[in-house]
């Protein structure tokens, strides 16, 4: 009898530790809750706004879809104006694509480097490396490759230098990085016993490489790719510091062109809310996000047959 | 002085840069025998096995001394021919690692590398290692299917047809069914039987039933020495060292 019997105080006193988890326990679902809602919310209006300011070119100002996309006349201050896209997402889609083109190989390699030739070194001093390449800026890159590459280009291959070419190069060596980690990633998580029993064959190192480690990693290496696709297809600042900014489809490497990033970037400040030169922009920054969409429903698609 | 066997070594020891994993051992592998290589953990069997086909070359900071024998030649000799040797001698591991391709391309991978492209001597080496491995049946109408989708004991089987594709004369096992069920432990085991009709077989087991099974001769190896090595019902039931039996006895539980 003695030990059941408990003073109220003495009650709540005992039921404190178990309150105060509980408190604890609501505080942080409340706190979780209200970041995830704030951050949903945030992606929707993102997209909500862009639809809406991109749609509008359309809708309010009467641009035919068709004349957009496929125009190749961009010239949004002239009388009447134009508002043909194409020049920018061809110079967009080129750049990217010539960009990856150069990447690719040279980041596979150097994964390839790292993970099978050197794997101490590499990961000691090569991967982090690496990493701080990802990191640095992308104004810095432009300026180097408006410091070097053009002037490069303009003495040793002709033309002016800046152009289509110097877009991609900046562009492959910004995106050099977030490849190489992806694809080092990938050959270091292969399991062991994958190259044992190629070893154990009697495959030499690169018949191993090339016929058991590159084709097991493929899909993760696709996703490196296109991670850095991604990337160079909306990276602004340095592609505009050397790609020249003609309004014009490209006909050679050498020419100047301008990409939908470019052009909505040096349009911005230039152009008054609500009108149709303004709207337009906001019509290639509609295109850059539909692009983005792709491109992470690729990554998607291809990490779910990584994981077969 | 005795001939040493067709297959043996002879003062071989491993170091992990300075750690010596195996300390001089000589021991011979006679013809269409399984010898059973039983140990507490660490002690150095895996070291040892891998060591036989050279696959420890693989591992950096590891060297060895000493020989190992193979009808009169020095595998440990520097210009031993790598390559040639792992073709003659197979390796299969705990963990089945089959490639991330067909069953039939699993197999058919050994073989393209010694140069054989015709498509129908292909086939029959998929069929023969298939059927030596006791898989043929399983999975003789799904060559084209992935590995990966066989169960553990079939996969471990395949993977001992793989290592068969390229006509060993050795084949080395290292705990090949410790990660499988009874029933597959007891085909894997069916199998090992099997082939030593043609081939010498060394394995690796923590069971002492299944070394006791399948063995026809057993190494204790112990801290990297080998402690005692006979036939294996000599040492199963009437070991000469004292801590050969209580290994034996503690692992009969
Ligand atoms: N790659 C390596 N680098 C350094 N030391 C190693 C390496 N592999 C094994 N060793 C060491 O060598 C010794 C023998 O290891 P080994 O794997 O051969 O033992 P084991 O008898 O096969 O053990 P288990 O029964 O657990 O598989 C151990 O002390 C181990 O720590
Ligand atoms: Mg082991």
């Amino acid at each position: 009898m003695e030990h059941s019997k408990v003073t109220p105080r003495e009650a709540q006193r005992r039921r404190l530790p178990l309150e105060k988890h509980r408190i604890e326990d609501w505080i942080g679902r409340i706190y979780t809750s209200v970041c995830v809602v704030f951050l949903i919310a945030t992606i929707v209006s993102i997209v909500y706004f862009v639809t809406s300011k991109g749609v509008a070119t359309f809708a309010v100002n009467g641009v035919g879809i068709m004349d957009f996309l496929f125009g190749t006349r961009w010239a949004p201050d002239a009388s009447p104006p134009a508002f043909g896209a194409m020049p920018a997402i061809a110079g967009s889609f080129l750049v990217t694509l010539l960009a990856a083109l150069i990447a690719s190989p040279l980041s596979i390699a150097a994964a390839l480097f790292m993970t099978e030739i050197v794997p101490t070194f590499g990961k000691r001093i090569l991967q982090p490396a690496i990493e701080l390449l990802s990191g640095i800026p992308s104004v810095v890159y432009g300026f180097i490759g408006l410091t070097l590459i053009v002037p490069f280009l303009r003495d040793h291959v002709g033309g002016q230098g800046i152009g289509v070419g110097a877009g991609a190069l900046v562009l492959s060596i910004m995106i050099l990085p977030t490849i190489t980690s992806v694809a080092a990633d990938a050959l270091a998580n292969l399991q062991r016993g994958q190259r044992e029993a190629s070893y154990a064959l009697g495959a030499t190192r690169w018949q191993t490489i090339y016929r058991v480690v590159l084709p097991t990693v493929l899909p993760a290496l696709l996703t490196g790719i296109v991670l850095g696709m991604a990337r160079a297809f909306g990276e602004a600042l340095a592609v505009q510091m050397v790609i020249g900014n003609a309004p014009f489809i490209p006909t050679s490497l050498l020419e100047s062109a301008s990409t939908l990033t470019s052009i909505i970037t040096l349009g911005m400040g230039n152009t008054a809310m609500n009108s149709i030169q303004n709207n337009a922009l906001w019509s290639m920054a509609l295109v850059l996000m539909l692009m983005t969409f792709v491109f992470i429903m690729i990554i998607r698609l291809l990490e779910r047959r990584n994981r077969i | 002085m005795v001939m040493p066997m067709p297959f043996s070594t002879e003062d071989l020891s491993i170091y992990y840069g300075e750690f010596q994993a195996i300390k001089n051992i000589s021991m011979g592998f006679p013809a269409a025998s399984v010898t059973a290589l039983i140990g507490p953990s660490g002690c150095g069997k895996s070291t040892f096995l891998r060591s036989l086909n050279r696959m420890n070359d693989e591992i950096a900071g590891s060297r060895s001394t000493g020989h190992i024998w193979m009808d009169g030649i020095d595998l440990t000799a520097s210009g031993t021919d790598v390559i040639k040797l792992r073709q003659r001698i197979g390796m299969v591991w705990q963990r089945p690692n089959p490639f991330y391709k067909s069953i039939y391309e699993n197999i058919a991978f050994g073989p393209r590398y010694y140069g054989i492209k015709n498509r129908k001597q292909l086939d029959e080496i998929v069929e023969t290692s298939l059927r030596r491995a006791a898989l043929w049946d399983e999975v003789k109408d799904r060559l084209k299917e992935s590995a990966l989708a066989l169960s553990g004991g079939q996969q471990q089987r395949l993977c001992i047809a793989r290592a068969l594709s390229v006509n060993p004369q050795i084949l080395l096992l290292d705990e090949p069914a410790s990660a499988l069920d009874p029933v597959s432990t007891g085909k894997i085991e069916e199998l090992i039987t099997e082939l030593k009709k043609d081939l010498r077989i060394v394995i690796v087991t923590h069971n002492m039933q299944q070394a006791a099974r399948v063995s026809d001769y057993t190494a204790y190896f112990y801290l990297g020495t080998l402690v005692e090595h006979g036939e294996t019902d000599q040492i199963f039931t009437n070991p000469e060292k004292n801590s050969t039996q209580e290994y034996i006895m503690g692992r009969f539980g």
